[in-house]
């Protein structure tokens, strides 16, 4: 779980608000997705299509993976190269993403 | 229509891509910036825009890294494009492709400069996968990135200049860690020492060295010549034990053995490799000039081997100069002397490289995991007892244990296992690591929809 300091960005620098789960959490402007769901507090964002595992966000760069979410409605996404937008929905995402919504039935 | 190539193309918008653009517009290439990143900077200069201010982050980052991307952003005559991931290059008809934003395109470029810098290294222990342990280097970017630190009891893992630099700026920034695991081996200090540039590497050493003073003089445990690491916890990370009993308490785990190349795009690209064996680590093999086996295809940076920025910086700009010569812009004579300053620079900044790396050498165990049951695949979540059994069942390389386990085949291609399956293969097998190979990644280079393939124009952007 991370928070963010008062002292980080000058006062009244930009923050943006997304939507994790559903619930509104405010970034500064500039974060990406992936910084959105560790601020939001969040056990996981994903359980992974093996083992069913729990995951968080591991390399922040790009690397790993680890912070596959769907976004805006898109699963799959690399939340940590997502650059956060007003309005931005974020999900967590379970197993493996679906080709299709049949799929899923 | 179709539009002119570029002359070069750069992919990462760090030090080393900044550089080389500067350079390279500044001898009147038409110069093409790639980056993923929404902001110029690279990992180590991530968002310095905005972040330059944070007490936590003073010091080279707020002075040089800002100065930096301030010169980049003013430089007119670089087409610079943020949020845009390369997935294919066409190396014979300098065909790029690419996704953006606004839907996927497609450039033409003369030459291709990789640019795309360093990962950090697998550090692959028991527990690694649970939620709240991550990379050090994943830390400082939420720091970078949002201004924010983990809440609670924060626990740094491993060895490496960044690990001290980021338990001080936690410190800074009101959280500091509670403990400081060194993983360095006793005896590495003395060995280091015997590898010599400590005289031309004062600066870098001094520095080093007051980080260490100021981590201690926060409070937080320091203790060394930890082994044997694991994160234990339920559905997150609890505590971390080491070798004897040791143990502690822990709401996030960092974990950090120093960065390895990106060597992910030029592997896909076919460019010739080779193990560096003070690092531990592949790169490709490049000329003085970072020009590959790849005529169309140079590397710069921290990519091309771990230098650190400023090594960075003076490789991008003598890869741009040689971009220029190449293309008929400079002739040889002017090339050279042109790149004078930046080969003096690079020597410089590479004088204390042979200490830290000896120093900071990860041990076999961080290479290849000794507990059978510890994850080395995180995305097909292979453990390194599977690992091992296929090499004892014939497995001669990473590739083959791919196919047997599906170690490589999940989302990150292989970024995270590849070296690790490698080393166990070889520790299995009684052979080198390089023996062993690396695993061979293809196109695209980050996963695309089948929708965005589709989308691709028919006309290059």
């Amino acid at each position: 779980m991370f928070a963010t300091r008062p002292d980080a960005r000058p006062p009244g620098a930009p923050t943006v608000e997304v939507l994790v789960e559903g619930r509104p959490t405010v970034v500064p402007e500039g974060a990406t997705a992936a910084a959105a769901l560790l601020l939001a507090g969040i056990s996981s964002n994903r359980t992974t299509p093996v083992t069913g595992a729990p995951r968080l966000p591991f390399c922040m760069m790009g690397v790993c993976f680890d912070c596959l979410a769907e976004i805006d409605g898109v699963a799959n996404r690399q939340a940590c190269m997502v650059a956060v937008r007003p309005g931005m929905r974020i999900t967590r995402q379970e197993g493996a993403r679906v080709a299709y919504e049949d799929d899923a039935a | 229509m179709t539009a002119l190539p570029f002359d070069l193309a750069i992919i990462g918008a760090g030090p080393a891509g900044m550089s080389a653009a500067l350079q390279a517009a500044g001898l009147g290439l038409a110069v093409v910036v790639l980056d993923e990143q929404p902001a110029p900077g690279g990992q180590i200069f991530r968002n310095v825009e905005r972040a330059a201010g944070d007490p936590a982050l003073r010091g080279e980052y707020a002075e040089a890294g800002a100065a930096l991307v301030r010169r980049f952003r003013a430089m007119p005559n670089v087409d610079y494009r943020p949020e845009t991931t390369l997935w294919h290059a066409d190396t014979e008809s300098g065909l790029l492709s690419v996704k953006t934003p606004a839907g996927p395109g497609e450039i033409l470029a003369r030459r291709l400069l990789l640019a795309t810098g360093a990962q950090e290294r697998p550090v692959p222990i028991p527990g690694w996968t649970l939620p709240n342990v991550m990379g050090a280097g994943a830390a400082q970017i939420m720091l970078k990135q949002a201004g924010a630190v983990p809440r609670g009891r924060t626990v740094l893992a491993g060895q490496g200049p960044l690990l001290w630099l980021l338990a001080v700026q936690l410190a800074r920034a009101g959280a500091a860690p509670v403990a400081l695991l060194e993983t360095t081996r006793p005896g590495s200090l003395r060995a280091a020492c015997a590898r010599g540039g400590l005289w031309s590497g004062r600066m870098a050493l001094a520095k080093g060295a007051a980080l260490m003073l100021e981590a201690r003089a926060s409070g937080m445990r320091i203790i060394r010549d930890v082994q044997q690491l694991r994160a234990e916890g339920d559905g997150r990370v609890q505590r971390v034990h080491w070798q004897d009993g040791g143990a502690v308490d822990a709401d996030t785990l960092l974990l950090h053995e120093g960065v390895i190349p990106g060597t992910h795009i030029s592997r896909a690209m076919g460019l010739d490799h080779e193990w560096d064996a003070p690092q531990r680590c592949w790169r490709p093999r490049l000329d003085a000039w970072g020009a590959s086996s790849d005529a169309f295809v140079a590397v710069a940076g921290d990519g091309g081997g771990i230098g650190g920025w400023q090594a960075a910086v003076a490789s991008g700009a003598i890869a741009a100069l040689d971009a220029a010569h190449r293309l008929g812009r400079i002739d040889a004579a002017s090339r050279d002397a042109r790149a004078g300053d930046p080969r003096a620079a690079l020597k410089a900044s590479l004088a204390l490289r042979p200490f830290l790396d000896r120093l900071y050498r990860p041990s076999n165990a961080v290479l290849a995991p000794p507990d059978d049951a510890t994850v080395i695949c995180r995305c097909e979540e292979v453990t390194a007892g599977e690992v091992r059994r296929a090499a004892r069942m014939g497995a001669t390389g990473p590739n083959q244990a791919k196919a047997y386990l599906r170690s490589g085949m999940g989302p990150c291609q292989g970024r995270f296992c590849g070296t690790t399956v490698a080393a166990l293969i070889a520790e299995t097998r009684g052979i080198a690591i390089p023996e062993a190979g690396a695993l061979r990644p293809r196109a695209p280079y980050k996963p695309i929809t089948i929708g965005e393939l589709a989308d691709l124009p028919d006309e290059v952007i």
